[in-house]
C-alpha cells in the first residue's frame, strides 16, 4: 500500500486537478457575482455548475487553429509547459501524514523551481504569436515574474530559519504548536502578493489586461490550448494556495485552540478552500495598478520588507538560542 | 543499476539537447533546447548526490538567467532575417576545422576517464552542508562575488540614470 500511495496519489492529483480547475472557473464566476452583487453564471443544472460542462464542450470542439504567421513548434510547446510545470509543483504538497508523491529534503527549491519554469509558458506564448499585443503581455510577464519570484524565495527564508529544513513535511510538522502565520506575518504578507503576481491573476493580470492588451500574451489562442492556458492559471491557483497553508497555516494541523480531532486531510483542504476563496475576494475587490507601479512596489516595498523579515528573524533566533 | 540508467538517459538527453541549441537557426528554439539541457544537468546533479545544486540549477539557470536571455531575444525580435543570417555562419567550412580539433579532445577525456578506477561513490551534500562550506572556508569567495553584484548593480544603476536625466533635459528644453 506505502509503495502504490505515491502513484495512486499522482493520478488523483492528475485528474483531481484537472477536474477542480474545471469546477473552480464556475466557482469562481459564482462568488464574484455574490460579493459583486449580481448572479453569475445560474442557468445550466442546479446551481449553475452545469455551465463547467458547457465551457469544456466548446473549448474541446473548438478548432484548433494555428495562425500561418506564428512558430508553430513554439506555439504548440508554450500552453504545455505551463500545465506541466504547475501538476509538477504538487508532487512536494504534504497534504496529510505520509500523504504527499515524494518528501525531498529539498521541497521548498523545488516548488520555488517549477513556479519559475511556468514563465516561459507566457514568454514563450507571446513570443511565438507573433503579435504585437502578445509580445508585450509576454514582456510584461517576464518582468514582473522573474521580479516576484526574488521575493518570493526571500519570503520564506524566515520559514526556513525557524523550521530548519527545505523539507515541507518538517515546516509543517515544525508548526504543531504555533502556525507560522504569526510569528512570520511580514512573510505571509509578500508571499501572498508575490503568488498572485506569480500565477498573474487579477489584479496583478497585467501580462492579459484586457483594456490595454486584447489579451496579452493568449490574444491569438483559442479552443484547446486557450483551455491548457487556463488550466494552468488556476492549478498555479490551487498550487499556491496549498502553499499558504503548508508554509504558514499549519498544514495538515488543526487550529490551536480546536485541535486535531478532524482527519488532518480535511484540516488541509477546508484551509486551503478558504484561501482560495481569499484569492476570488481579492479579484473582486481590488482594482488593477498600473504596470510602473506594479514593478516599484516589488522592489521599493516588497524588496525591503523581506530583507527586514530576515534580519529580525535571524537576530530574534540568535538572540533565543543564546537565552536557551 | 536503475540509477546508472537514469544517468545515462540524462546525459543522452544534455548532450542531444546541447548539440541541438549550437545547431538551430532560429535562436528562441536553440534557448529552448539550452533549458532542456540545464533542466537534464539538474537531474544529474540530484542522481550523483547534491539535490541543492540540483535545486539552484533550475531556479537560477533555467528560471531566470535564461528567461532574460529569452527575454532579450524578444526585445531585439530578429524574426526571418537573423535565421538567415545565423544558417550562412553555420556553414561547414566555419565549423569543420573546430569541431575536428574538438573531437580530439574528446577522445583524449574519453580514454583519460576510462583509466581512472571505477565511478565515483555518491555522497548526499544537504543544503546545510552547502551553506557551512559557504560562510565557512569559501566565505571570502561569496563576499567577492557579492561585490561583484554590487558593482553590476551600481554599474546598471547608473547606465539607466543617466538616460533617465537625458530624458527630462530633453523634456525641458521642448518647453
Amino acid at each position: 500500500m506505502s509503495e502504490l500511495m505515491p502513484v495512486i496519489l499522482a493520478l488523483t492529483i492528475l485528474i483531481g486537478g484537472v477536474a477542480g480547475a474545471a469546477v473552480l472557473t464556475w466557482f469562481e464566476r459564482r462568488l464574484l457575482g455574490v460579493w459583486q452583487d449580481r448572479y453569475g453564471p445560474n442557468r445550466l443544472g442546479p446551481f449553475g455548475i452545469g455551465q463547467v460542462a458547457a465551457d469544456m464542450i466548446k473549448l474541446l470542439f473548438k478548432d484548433d487553429w494555428v495562425p500561418p504567421f506564428a512558430d508553430r513548434l513554439v506555439f504548440i510547446f508554450a500552453p504545455t509547459a505551463i500545465v506541466v510545470a504547475m501538476m509538477m509543483g504538487f508532487a512536494v504538497v504534504p497534504f496529510a501524514p505520509g500523504m504527499m508523491i515524494i518528501d525531498v529534503n529539498i521541497g521548498l527549491l523545488f516548488f520555488l523551481g517549477m513556479t519559475s519554469l511556468a514563465v516561459y509558458s507566457v514568454l514563450l506564448g507571446g513570443l511565438a504569436s507573433n503579435n504585437k499585443y502578445a509580445l508585450l503581455g509576454g514582456l510584461r510577464s517576464a518582468a514582473q515574474m522573474v521580479s516576484y519570484e526574488v521575493f518570493m524565495g526571500l519570503s520564506l527564508i524566515g520559514v526556513v530559519m525557524m523550521s530548519g529544513s527545505f523539507s515541507l513535511v518538517d515546516i509543517v510538522e515544525a508548526q504543531t504548536d504555533v502556525w507560522f502565520c504569526f510569528s512570520q506575518i511580514l512573510g505571509l504578507f509578500v508571499f501572498i502578493i508575490a503568488g498572485i503576481a506569480e500565477s498573474h491573476r487579477l489584479p496583478f493580470d497585467l501580462p492579459e489586461a484586457e483594456h490595454e492588451l486584447t489579451a496579452g500574451f493568449h490574444t491569438e489562442y483559442g479552443g484547446m490550448k486557450f483551455a491548457m492556458f487556463m488550466l494552468g492559471e488556476y492549478l498555479g491557483l490551487m498550487l499556491i494556495s496549498c502553499m499558504i497553508v503548508t508554509l504558514f497555516f499549519g498544514g495538515w494541523h488543526g487550529p490551536i485552540l480546536i485541535g486535531d480531532w478532524l482527519p488532518p486531510f480535511f484540516w488541509f483542504s477546508s484551509k486551503v478552500f478558504v484561501v482560495i476563496c481569499f484569492f476570488v475576494l481579492l479579484r473582486a475587490a481590488i482594482p488593477r495598478p498600473r504596470y510602473d507601479q506594479l514593478m516599484s512596489l516589488g522592489w521599493k516595498v516588497m524588496l525591503p520588507i523581506t530583507l527586514i523579515n530576515i534580519l529580525v528573524t535571524g537576530a530574534v533566533l540568535l538572540w533565543m538560542e543564546g537565552m536557551a | 543499476m536503475l540509477e546508472i540508467g537514469f544517468f545515462y538517459t540524462a546525459a543522452t538527453v544534455a548532450l542531444v539537447a546541447t548539440v541541438m541549441a549550437m545547431t538551430r537557426a532560429n535562436a528562441i528554439h536553440a534557448l529552448i533546447y539550452l533549458i532542456v539541457s540545464l533542466l537534464a544537468v539538474a537531474v544529474i546533479f540530484f542522481l550523483i548526490g547534491a539535490p541543492f545544486a540540483a535545486a539552484l540549477e533550475i531556479v537560477i539557470y533555467a528560471g531566470a538567467i535564461m528567461v532574460l536571455f529569452v527575454f532579450v531575444i524578444m526585445m531585439l525580435n530578429l524574426g526571418e532575417k537573423g535565421d538567415k543570417q545565423e544558417r550562412q555562419w553555420l556553414q561547414p567550412s566555419i565549423w569543420a576545422g573546430p569541431a575536428v580539433l574538438s573531437a580530439v579532445l574528446l577522445i583524449e577525456l574519453v580514454m583519460v576517464i576510462s583509466q581512472t578506477s571505477g565511478p565515483v561513490s555518491v555522497t548526499a551534500v544537504s543544503a546545510k552542508e552547502v551553506g557551512l562550506a559557504l560562510f565557512g572556508p569559501y566565505v571570502l569567495a561569496v563576499e567577492i562575488a557579492s561585490m561583484l553584484l554590487l558593482a553590476g548593480l551600481v554599474g546598471s544603476f547608473h547606465l539607466g540614470r543617466r538616460y533617465l536625466e537625458r530624458d527630462n533635459l530633453e523634456k525641458q528644453g521642448g518647453q
